[in-house]
């Protein structure tokens, strides 16, 4: 049998920006598929826009294009393979997501695919949309005599309220074709009804909601299958929802296995699985099905199914050693399971039921307190933003392990106080509405003294589960009661899952050292176990090992002696949050490829990676040496290192590469004896406390914001009066900007104090002055000590104030003068020796007056420099990774790693422009009242991912961005203009060249004076509390195209045009909030207008690129 | 909801004939047990697993950490007692929790007195078998703990599994009936060598009135039932004891009955043909286990448990008493014989469990296999290979196509 040979070019498309719903785990399978399609010398053309992704990376397609994935797009794709000779064969859209999905399915529909000769493989038109159209769906379940909830597809308000008598409240309102539940919801009252179908209505990109009978309460599972075109069929995992249906799965507490079935019920749904698959007519790859269970009468329905792969396939494939991306690559080019070996025992073929011999738990990460008044109830549309994985051997061992990922302020039970006056009855009644860290809840409850059966009943969560946290809760009263910690208990502890920290939280008399201290001495360490997909059967090859306590002392551990070469230790990122996502991953995988690799020392460095993220390609058993799939605490990695060195000589740990988490861990690392590569803790020190600093500047005669650190109000009154209003007030020790506000006067001032921070010498509040209208640049470097590197300069779009992260920003800098950039590679060559940086060095600045004033500096890898690497065409992760072990930036240079002149900082003129454009997630929250949130930004980031658009120049690379970020700016029809007094003169180029270009511009009545002055045309609407008619009215009716409206005046007006924003948002009509952006998004328009906006790979821009005489060497710009 | 009930019994021991000594706590009954130490390693199931005869003189390690999560029901049960001699597990629920549930599988294990060990680092464990192979052991706990050297020669003095002839101490003392439960179209005698209460069932759906006969049946009592297909059902121990089986088998061959044979069968009808069978080093217990069906390349899914094979190549063709036979199915694991086919006779046999219970339905087919079989057989009274082989040599079983005209042929 074997591969098919009338495939000799594949397109993948992948699922683009990182968004709720669809983040990187369609990068990791893209990654593989890529992979897999080249080893089998296969022409690999990709489309994805996400920068951040190891897919795009130049070495993983043959063509890589950073195109917007829209079907115009990926049209000129095709078009342009054919042209330059390569004509596309076959497309994979199974691989990206409900992205890639849906375009197939657009292209196929302009017949784009037929007029190109396009063969789509993994899933076929037809069997798409059965299984994506949930009433073709239904009556393909229904056709194998199973059963699914009853409902009734609508396409009106109407037929809605219909249904709704029909089947009876509660029902579950969805939209057809979306991923991550968006727009769907439980309506429990007729209002609620109007508002989410409404909605749903909206969001649906045929305009179709499915109303359906609810199974609310019932046991959720779902199934990951795979079949081959010679109709084999295996389930590769099953997998248990805590949280009963009504939780989306992506926000559910998941378990794998399925832990509370008999085989009669397993084997029945895995018979329904396999006739559904079957019918639908996925004829290769993987699919994933899920279900509902009646807890007392075993009534099983379907609920869905994806014919992809799918956000649960990454976990499954994670939680069982069975790569499923990568096999249905290979199935789809005509293999057939049993022609397939399964990696892991390198021996026994693929087709075969993974078992398991552990216990894997999913927790999902949220970050509602980004988004003031969402709603932070857990419902059917999914909210979180990254998830973290555990394995250990047994459910409470893997569940604390999953905890204590979360890297938030709580770290597993008992980690933090009680909310004060918490009784039985309060944990019970809130267990009856799902939310975030609900089994925390059920901990209180029981410890609180709820029996297990009152628990279960309040949260429909398992006898099964709760009885196993009544188990934990009991061993806490030993805990606390036993006069010492003697070997037995504690190790029955640990073997619990429980961390050191929450056993010092439970014993007053020991700290989180001393527990630890004490558990060496009795030698009480775990043993690592190896995930091998088949519970020991076979040997397994690949050392993709999990921590996990036994009750034997001399319990067996599994990890490999290797003293050949040296190894290093690479700090993943954890969860996906904002602030921290994809992009670390980016950094960390970089580095195991180049270390791997390295000519010194010869044969290269055996690379171990630690990580708890099952999205990640980081997470992926082939990418580094040898995966730990551990929490990155301090605890968890200690361990590992521990084992790492009794099984061979540890070069090194690099903290620098996986964002704050690692790095947060680089003293107390150091300070234990583990040896830390790169910038030393000591000068990370130097960055990230303000104070020094602050000295560091001095000394180097760099201006900053002047600033004070504040322990009480009347000390940041004195300040700010000091330094002069507006300032910028935050938590001494945020992350990702959290809990920043500009601040313009004194009572918001107070306002902020008492409101978003307890304020005290332990917690000081840092008050800087802020730079208004101050044009931002962030700067990633590279430094070896000796020579410093300038990966690239990013001119910010939005102003100073809006958070790095949110913010868009061009490379090179489009607006800066010879001069500046000269001021800014000095300051950061003097911040980089005078922190003492050995690797990557990110530096933020703010730009006012033709004075450059620093913002922060971060001694780690930035969320821009996959950007950065992409857009320059030098990989700069793998050069820090090098130079922390010893490489010069000089010998890089000479290696062709680094470029041999110059470097990103002196781009030659004729260099391609980048643009990268951060995307939001505001449509996916309401306030409990069902408004939405406001779609403002600050200085607070609140995007969850970011796009890049490439092309000869800023216009067409701006509207690349726009088109990949929120659909393609308007070319014409109405744009609304309404800015704040400050932006008025700043707004009349912009509207006036709009009006040439023939759009109708509407605008509020102070706007419209301005313009009409300027001779432009426009008619004035009202704000929507003008009454009727009023601009609100006008968008919700779908009659503007553009949106412009910067926030007016402050403080308080900077809430004004709310409504404005958030309506644009729901019609998702592009909707510009900083004049910068305007002038931005005109250059776009004039390029799609002019229609010169093409496709063109990163290999040949990168080849270009290179070829291009570097402007430091040739004198030029 | 039950309160919770602390499993974590006295001090146990699981001492291996090599000397591993493993300790724990007692789960079920307190005591002395002793059998050959084998790994399980399906995720679900353990009732149909501790119920099934073919564990007998077993100590069975289950893989799966959690075990009993769904307690004991009085439903799942695959013959009439517990057959296991002892069983290892990681962590026992604490409460059981499924709708079906009755009782707690450790109550249940107590209650047939069924000595057990939990706390056990499995894996280890089953490393240790992977690498040495199935050995004698034994479980200890209670008065019966002592010296492990002591221990150590309790379990070298019990007997091994080679050469063990276990099927007299599970077959059915009298025989019984079970009828088909939609209309009647054919009567098989199903010699009990350790049968399942699933394999009468599955022939029940599809029409077959089941006479089920104690292993030591004369071929006489087989006859004047008049069957219309001999069935060999699964059962303990080794093969190249089953002498009468193997007789019986031969005779029912030379009258061109019908016959399927799973399991401990497969290698009755093996040794039947001449073919010689051989213990495994850990053999097959699992239901994740791929067979692939030389004929079409086709791969199920199966339920399997058997640490003796018959000695073959995938796709061998050879000579036997009743004419040409095959190996018809392999594993792809590791290339043991999962299946016969005679080619002139009508007979076929496989290595593996299509009644599941526990595992996969992937090898349904098989039962509809073995009536068409009989009906083609029926149709043709005078001895006809011809069509017998035909019949016995197209397949293309596991299509979704053919799942669906199941029992149609008629
Ligand atoms: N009929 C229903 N009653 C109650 N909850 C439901 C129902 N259908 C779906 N859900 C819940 O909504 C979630 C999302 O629904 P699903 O069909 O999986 O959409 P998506 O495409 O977003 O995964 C499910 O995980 C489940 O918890
Ligand atoms: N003094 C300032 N004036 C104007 N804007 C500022 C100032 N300080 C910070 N910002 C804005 O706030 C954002 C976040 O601040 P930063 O110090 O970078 O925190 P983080 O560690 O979250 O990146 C910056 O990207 C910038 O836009
Ligand atoms: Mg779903
Ligand atoms: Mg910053």
């Amino acid at each position: 049998m074997g591969r098919r040979n009338d495939i000799s070019h594949v397109l993948v498309i992948g699922s683009g920006p990182i968004v709720i719903g669809q983040a990187c785990e369609f990068d990791y399978s893209g990654t593989q598929a890529c992979r897999v399609l080249r080893e089998e010398g296969l022409r690999v053309s990709l489309v994805n826009s996400n920068p951040a992704t190891i897919m795009t990376d130049p070495e993983f397609a043959d063509a890589t294009y950073i195109e917007p994935i829209t079907p115009e797009f990926v049209e000129k794709v095709i078009a342009a393979e054919r042209a330059a000779g390569f004509p596309v064969t076959a497309l994979l859209a199974t691989l990206g997501g409900q992205t890639a999905l849906n375009t197939a399915v657009a292209l196929h529909e302009r017949g784009v695919l037929e007029r190109y000769g396009v063969e789509l493989i993994g899933a076929d038109i037809e069997a798409i949309q059965r299984g994506e159209d949930r009433l073709k769906f239904k009556d393909v379940v229904r056709s194998v005599s199973a059963e699914v909830p009853r409902s009734a597809v609508c396409s009106s308000l109407e037929q809605v309220r219909e249904a709704a008598d029909e089947l009876g409240l509660p029902v579950v309102i969805r939209p057809s074709y979306t991923m991550g539940g968006l727009g769907s919801g439980m309506a429990h009252s007729s209002a609620d009804l109007e508002r989410l179908a409404s909605a749903g209505l909206a969001e649906s990109p045929v305009h179709q909601v499915l109303i359906e009978e609810s199974v609310l309460g019932w046991k959720e599972y779902e199934l990951e299958l795979m079949r081959d075109h010679r109709d084999n069929v295996v389930v590769v995992c099953s997998i248990e929802n805590i949280d009963p249906m009504g939780v989306h799965t992506g926000d559910s507490v998941t378990v794998a296995p399925a832990l509370t079935l008999t085989d009669r019920e397993y084997q029945h749904m895995r018979d329904v699985g396999i006739a559904v698959l079957r019918e639908v007519g996925v004829d290769t790859g993987g699919c994933n099905i899920q279900f509902a269970v009646h807890p007392h009468t075993g009534r099983l329905v379907v609920i869905e199914m994806n014919p992809r792969v799918s956000r649960s396939s990454a976990l499954a494939s994670k939680a069982t050693g069975f790569p499923i991306a990568k096999i249905a690559a290979k199935l789809a080019i005509g293999y057939t399971l049993d022609e397939i070996t399964n990696d892991i025992t390198g021996e026994t073929p693929a087709c075969f039921e993974p078992t398991l011999d552990y216990v894997v738990v999913k927790v999902p990460r949220f970050a509602f307190e980004k988004f003031p008044g969402a709603d932070r109830t857990l419902t059917t549309t999914m909210k979180s933003v990254g998830e973290a994985m555990a394995l250990g051997r047994s459910f409470p061992e893997a569940l604390g392990k999953a905890l204590r990922s979360m890297e938030t302020s709580v770290a597993g039970f008992w980690t933090k106080p009680d909310p004060p006056d918490v009784t039985v009855h309060s944990e019970l009644s809130a267990l009856a509405v799902p939310h975030d860290g609900r089994l925390y809840t059920v901990e209180r409850a029981l410890r609180l003294g709820a029996t297990v059966a009152q628990t279960a009943k309040a949260s429909g969560i398992d006898p099964w589960f709760v009885d196993q946290i009544a188990g934990l809760v009991e061993l806490r009263t030993e805990l606390v009661a036993a006069p010492e910690l003697d070997e037995p208990l504690l190790r029955r502890a640990k073997r619990a899952g429980i961390s050191d920290r929450q056993l010092a939280a439970v014993r007053d008399d020991l700290a989180e050292s001393e527990i630890t201290a004490l558990r060496h001495r009795l030698g009480v360490r775990p043993v690592y176990k190896t995930v091998d997909t088949c519970a020991a059967e076979f040997a397994a090859r690949t050392p993709y090992h999990y921590s996990a306590y036994e009750s034997d002392p001399q319990a067996e551990t599994e990890v490999a002696e290797q003293r050949e070469r040296p190894k290093v230790i690479i700090l993943g990122s954890g969860p996906n949050r904002i602030g921290q996502g994809i992009e670390f991953d980016y950094s960390c995988v970089h580095a195991a490829m180049a270390l791997r690799s390295s000519p010194t020392p010869p044969g290269g460095y055996e690379t171990v990676m630690v990580n708890c993220n099952p999205e990640t390609v980081s997470t992926d058993y082939d990418t580094a040496d040898r995966l730990y799939f551990e929490p990155l605490t301090f605890e968890d990695v200690m361990e590992v290192v521990h084992a790492e060195q009794a099984s061979g000589t540890v070069a090194g740990v690099i903290v620098q590469l996986g964002g704050q988490t690692p790095l947060g861990l680089a003293q107390r690392l150091a300070d234990a004896g583990v040896r830390v590569v790169g910038t030393p803790p000591a000068a990370i020190h130097l960055a990230e406390d303000r104070g020094s600093f602050g000295a560091v500047l001095e000394r180097a005669g760099l201006p900053a914001p002047a600033y004070g650190t504040a322990t009480s109000f009347a000390e940041a009154r004195k300040i700010a009066d000091e330094i002069g209003y507006p300032v910028l007030v935050r938590p001494s020790y945020v992350l990702g900007g959290r809990g920043m506000e500009i601040v313009y006067d004194e009572q918001t001032l107070a306002g902020y104090i008492t409101r978003a921070t307890e304020i005290t010498p332990e917690h000081p509040v840092l008050v800087d002055r802020f730079l208004d209208d101050a044009i931002e640049i962030d700067v990633d470097a590279l430094c070896d000590g000796t020579e410093v590197y300038l990966g690239g300069i990013m001119e910010h779009i939005e102003e100073a104030g809006i958070h790095s992260g949110d913010s868009a920003c061009v490379l090179p800098p489009i607006g800066l003068g010879e001069s500046d950039l000269a001021t800014v590679r000095a300051s950061t060559g003097a911040i980089a020796h005078g922190v003492g940086v050995r690797g990557l060095l990110n530096v933020q600045y703010a730009l006012k007056n033709d004075v450059l004033y620093v913002l922060e500096a971060n001694p780690r890898a930035s969320r821009t420099a996959p950007f950065v690497s992409k857009a320059t065409a030098v990989p700069l992760a793998k050069a820090a990774a090098r130079i922390m072990l010893g490489a010069s930036i000089a010998q890089l240079r000479a290696e062709g790693l680094l470029l041999p002149h110059g470097d990103g900082g002196d781009l030659p003129a004729s260099a391609p422009v980048a643009v990268k454009e951060a995307v939001l997630p505001f449509h996916r929250f309401r306030t409990p009242e069902g408004q939405g949130v406001d779609s403002l930004l600050g200085p607070e980031m609140k995007s969850t991912g970011e796009v890049m658009g490439i092309d000869a120049a800023f216009g067409q690379a701006f509207a690349k961005s726009q088109a990949a970020a929120y659909g393609s700016l308007p070319t014409s029809g109405r744009v609304f203009v309404s800015v704040a007094n400050r932006d008025k003169r700043a707004m009349v180029f912009p509207a006036k060249r709009l009006a040439d270009l023939g759009f109708e511009v509407l605008a509020t009545r102070g706007t419209a004076n301005t313009l009409r002055r300027n001779g432009i045309p426009c008619s004035v609407v009202r704000k929507h509390f003008e009454g009727p008619d009023n601009i609100v009215d006008l968008i919700n009716a779908g009659q503007v195209d553009m949106i412009i409206n910067t926030p007016y005046g402050n403080p308080g007006p900077r809430v004004d045009g709310y409504e404005i924003r958030t309506a644009a948002v729901f019609r998702s009509i592009p909707c510009i909030t900083t004049v910068q952006g305007a002038a931005a998004a005109v250059q776009g328009i004039e390029a799609l207008i002019r229609n010169d906006i093409t496709v063109r790979s990163l290999q040949a821009l990168h080849a270009a690129l290179r070829a291009l005489p570097a402007a430091g060497s040739s004198g030029a710009q | 909801m039950t309160k919770p009930t602390a499993v974590t019994g006295g001090p146990a021991v699981l001492v291996l004939e090599d000397g591993t000594i493993v300790r724990g706590e007692s789960y079920g009954a307190v005591g002395q047990t002793l059998g050959e130490a084998v790994f399980a390693t399906g995720m679900t199931g353990y009732q149909e697993t501790l119920t099934d005869p073919s564990y007998r003189r077993q100590i069975v390690v289950a893989t799966a950490p959690h075990i009993g999560n769904t307690g004991w029901n009085d439903e799942d049960d695959e013959s009439r007692r517990i057959w296991v001699a002892g069983y290892v597990v990681r962590d026992p629920a604490r409460v059981p929790s499924n709708w079906r549930s009755d009782r707690p599988l450790g109550e249940e294990l107590s209650r047939q007195g069924v000595v057990g060990i939990s706390g056990v680092d499995t894996r280890a464990l089953t490393r240790r078998l992977r690498e040495h192979g199935s050995m004698r052991s034994g479980i200890f706990s209670g008065d019966a703990l002592a010296e492990p050297s002591q221990l150590i020669t309790r379990v070298l003095a019990s007997p091994s599994m080679t050469g063990a002839d276990l099927v007299g101490e599970v077959t059915v003392a009298e025989p019984f009936i079970v009828p088909a439960a939609v209309q009647r179209r054919f009567r098989v005698v199903a010699l009990d060598l350790g049968i399942k209460y699933n394999t009468p069932r599955m022939l029940a759906a599809r029409g077959v009135e089941t006479h089920v006969l104690p292993a030591t049946v004369a071929l006489e009592q087989v006859l004047e039932r008049e069957p219309d297909g001999v069935f060999l059902s699964n059962g303990p121990g080794d093969p190249a004891t089953a002498t009468h089986a193997v007789a019986l088998t031969r005779e029912v061959l030379a009258r061109r009955v019908p016959l399927f044979g799973i399991c401990f069968g497969n290698q009755i009808l093996g040794r039947a043909l001449g073919r010689g069978t051989y213990k495994m080093r850990y053999g097959h217990r699992g239901i994740n286990i791929p067979v692939v069906e030389h004929a079409t390349g086709r791969v199920a899914i199966t339920s399997q448990n058997h640490g003796f094979a018959v000695a073959g190549e995938p796709g061998e063709r050879f000579d036997s008493d009743f004419g040409p036979a095959v190996v018809s199915h392999f594993c792809p694991n590791d290339g043991t014989v999962e299946g016969l086919t005679c080619l002139d006779t009508p007979a076929f046999s496989v290595q593996y469990h299509p009644e599941a219970a526990a595992g996969p339905h992937d090898a349904a087919y098989l039962f509809d296999r073995f009536c068409h079989l009989m009906a083609v057989q029926n149709r043709h009274s005078v001895p006809n290979g011809d069509l017998a082989a035909v019949d016995n040599r197209d397949s293309a079983p596991n299509s979704a196509q053919e799942r669906r005209d199941n029992g149609a042929e008629e």
